[in-house]
């Protein structure tokens, strides 16, 4: 099967990460999938105000995804949006489980997701960022998060939709998923297929956290090892 | 023993497993899952006998009691000043803390320590998360007048020391500034050659795994320092020389301590 | 931090920086144009650390009814949380509508653009763009950044096709350059202790008293103002800013 843009069907679209790219943040990365471009920077943990908020055993994780005006072929308007709280909310949960909150009590962590160019796949592309931020902030962590999203167009389970794709296919499922564990942390799906399809569309994206961890690892690395440090 | 998928000086990134086997003990910075060691932050392996640790490269300072650090005085309150340490929670310096003896019926706290002020203190206790106590009862803490302050990653800051303090004094020595290093990660320096000294921290913050490091901040400093001004004086026809140098060291145990 | 603020002020009155410039030095400007492929035009600004990206939007409105021939110019800043600790997610604060309005200034008091040439229907159709400013990184001169950047994505925007019959645009098909006249380019002078100095850090922004943003046309007049910080200015002062301004906008309008 070829796509529009060349692509055979289980193939991700060009990845390039990016660890460090905000001088001023603790932590930041930029994820590049196809044109679709996520910038995610972490403050923190830092003090939590208002102070009621603080919870005394544990940090607070705040995660806020936004799309810049500019990112997509006709303009978004500057601000929240009801679907960029839930992508807040969905981030936010799909990376808490492995965030080692207890260590930083009392304080928030906070995770700035921006979209700088929208091409599909923004909120995969927004949490793979978040998960290298988080770790480049050098914040404990059980693991890192992958996130990729698949679907089905006609007979054949495609990796990674982009552009007009998303139109096309039967179903739109973005996956996040901790390797370590072999577990999912966010999981959603737009469409009508049955349960056994479904179960494909799953694995297939599953298939693409596994190569983007990958590259989530080496940006960490190249940023970070250096000669007397063996890769 | 099992084979360690990781080895000593091998970077990480969190989640990696350094290996599967109970014939290790997770150390700081790991933690078990399973019968496998991984590591929770991005950092370099180190493994002692049978435990195994991770050196992080990044992360906010972790206050240790006894540390010396460099904070900014940002409140003043009725038994003892607030502290800001660039952390989540400020510290607090209890009246309890200082040498001298205040009677507050008669003294203002402010004429001690007053907003905007820097201090070198040392942290006496840590009662939670957002209750760190400091003490100025060390002979190295004093209030910082005049010089310059930055900011470097705190978890560099063990290197930028070396081994029983060895980096810093020979940047100390070698530049002829004074400077008082905290371990959260904050610098205070006065002295001549202030530019050299502060090319010295960021090449050591900048790459600290670097092999033949100190050779190399050795070999920086000896070509870019100017040597020392020397006066000379004659005295009974027999020349002395003195040599000028800056104020008073900080480390130096022999010094007064002024406030 | 207090001291920081004393140590700086105190370099810059024996015409010192941080980091050992010049006072009317300006750090490494770095530009990358159209860096964002799905705005008309965009450019990404990169002055020392300090790191900002311009997109230009282009759609079709209604013009207003005091100006039915002209097309609608509208900016937007963005003082992204993300930049720096000290931004709080939220509606657009008094600074970033300060910056939004001074960028926007220099672009519609110079007349780079002809908006006459942005009219499509007299009354009824027109073009409207849309600036947006994104800080991404904030160590300091956020107001030459953005104006900078806003100057190149203009510069490098391209008019999406507009089919009169049927009244669609075709973002795919974009056809020539939007009508510049000109590009004005700002240039903020800050007073720092007795001296005044050009593009400061964010440290050195903090120990500033008051600014002057200037911004030039290509001929050297001068099409917008905008003084900040509570420190008043002399006209000696004013006057000196004026030079800088010129001058170090000459050297920037080069990098376009």
């Amino acid at each position: 099967m070829k796509r529009a843009d060349g692509r055979s069907a289980g193939e991700l679209r060009p990845v390039t990460i990016k660890a460090g790219v905000i001088p001023n943040a603790n932590g930041s990365a930029m994820v590049a999938m196809g044109k679709t471009i996520a910038v995610a920077a972490v403050y923190g943990p830092r003090y939590l105000h208002p102070r009621f908020k603080q919870k005394y055993d544990k940090a607070l994780l705040k995660t806020i995804y936004m799309m810049v005006p500019f990112s997509t072929n006709e303009r978004v308007r500057p601000g929240p949006s009801r679907r960029s709280q839930e992508i807040c909310k969905v981030t936010r949960e799909a990376l808490e489980n492995v965030v080692c909150l207890e260590e930083y009590p009392k304080s928030v962590i906070d995770v700035y997701i921006n979209i700088i160019q929208a091409n599909a796949g923004t909120r995969t592309a927004g949490i793979n960022a978040a998960s290298v931020a988080l770790a480049d902030a050098g914040i404990s962590m059980k693991d890192l998060v992958a996130s990729a999203a698949a679907g089905k167009i006609g007979d054949d389970y495609v990796l990674d939709l982009a552009g007009k794709e998303e139109e096309e296919t039967d179903c739109d499922v973005p996956v996040a998923y901790i390797p370590g564990q072999d577990k999912i942390s966010l999981l959603q799906m737009d469409g009508k297929l049955p349960p056994e399809d479904v179960e494909k569309v799953i694995e297939m994206a599953i298939k693409g956290c596994k190569e983007i961890y990958e590259k989530q690892k080496e940006a960490l690395r190249e940023r970070w090892a250096q000669k007397g440090a063996s890769a | 023993m099992a084979e360690l998928l990781k080895n000593e000086k091998d970077f990480v990134v969190p989640g990696e497993k350094i290996v599967e086997s109970m014939d290790y003990i997770p150390g700081r910075n790991c933690f078990r899952d399973g019968n496998a060691i991984k590591s929770k932050k991005i950092g370099v392996v180190t493994i002692t006998n049978r435990v195994i640790s991770i050196i992080p490269l990044n992360g906010t300072y972790a206050p240790k009691v006894g540390d010396m650090i460099l904070g900014e005085v940002i409140d003043i309150q009725s038994n003892g000043w607030i502290v800001n340490i660039g952390i989540a929670h400020s510290a607090y310096l209890p009246l309890s803390g200082i040498r001298e003896f205040i009677d507050t019926t008669r003294t203002q706290l402010s004429s001690v320590y007053n907003i905007g002020d820097l201090i070198y203190s040392k942290i006496s206790n840590l009662n939670g998360p957002d209750s760190i106590h400091l003490s100025m009862d060390d002979v190295r803490c004093r209030k910082l007048r005049g010089g310059r302050v930055l900011d470097i990653n705190a978890a560099k800051v063990p290197r930028l020391i070396g081994r029983e303090g060895s980096m810093i004094r020979m940047i100390k020595d070698k530049t002829r500034c004074n400077i008082c290093v905290g371990q959260n990660g904050i610098i205070w320096m006065d002295g001549e050659n202030q530019d050299v000294a502060l090319e010295a921290i960021h090449e050591i913050e900048g790459r600290p795994q670097q092999e033949g490091l100190t050779d190399k901040i050795s070999a920086m400093l000896d070509s870019r320092v100017k040597p020392a001004q020397v006066q000379t004086n004659v005295t009974n026809g027999i020349a002395s020389k003195s040599v000028a140098s800056g104020s008073f060291d900080p480390d130096s145990v022999d010094s007064e301590v002024g406030s | 931090m207090i001291i920081r603020n004393q140590y700086i002020t105190n370099m810059a009155n024996n015409n010192q920086r941080e980091d050992g410039r010049q006072l009317d030095q300006f750090r490494q400007v770095k530009v990358e144009v159209n860096p964002i492929t799905n705005a008309e035009g965009s450019a990404r600004v990169c002055i020392g650390k300090t790191d900002v990206i311009v997109g230009v939007k282009l759609s079709v409105g209604v013009p207003f009814s005091d100006k039915p021939d002209e097309g609608v110019l509208i900016s937007n800043a963005e003082l992204s949380p993300m930049s720096h600790p000290s931004f709080e997610p939220g509606p657009p604060n008094e600074a970033s509508i300060e910056l939004a309005r001074v960028v926007d200034r220099g672009i519609r008091e110079s007349h780079a653009i002809d908006m006459k040439k942005l009219c499509i229907k007299e009354g009824e159709k027109v073009w409207m763009v849309n600036i947006d400013t994104q800080v991404m990184n904030h160590d300091g001169n956020l107001i030459d950044a953005s104006s900078f950047a806003a100057a190149a994505a203009l510069k490098n925007a391209k008019m999406p096709h507009y089919d009169e019959k049927t009244e669609k645009i075709d973002m795919e098909k974009k056809t020539g350059k939007l009508p510049l006249a000109d590009l004005p380019i700002a240039v903020t002078v800050y007073k720092i202790g007795s001296k005044l100095v050009v593009d400061p850090t964010y440290a050195e922004e903090q120990a500033s008293t008051a600014r002057l943003t200037v911004s030039t046309a290509d001929d050297g007049q001068i099409a917008a103002i905008q003084k900040g910080g509570t420190e008043p200015l002399s006209i000696d002062e004013i006057r000196e800013c004026f030079r800088l301004s010129v001058e170090r906008g000459r050297d920037l309008r080069k990098l376009i």
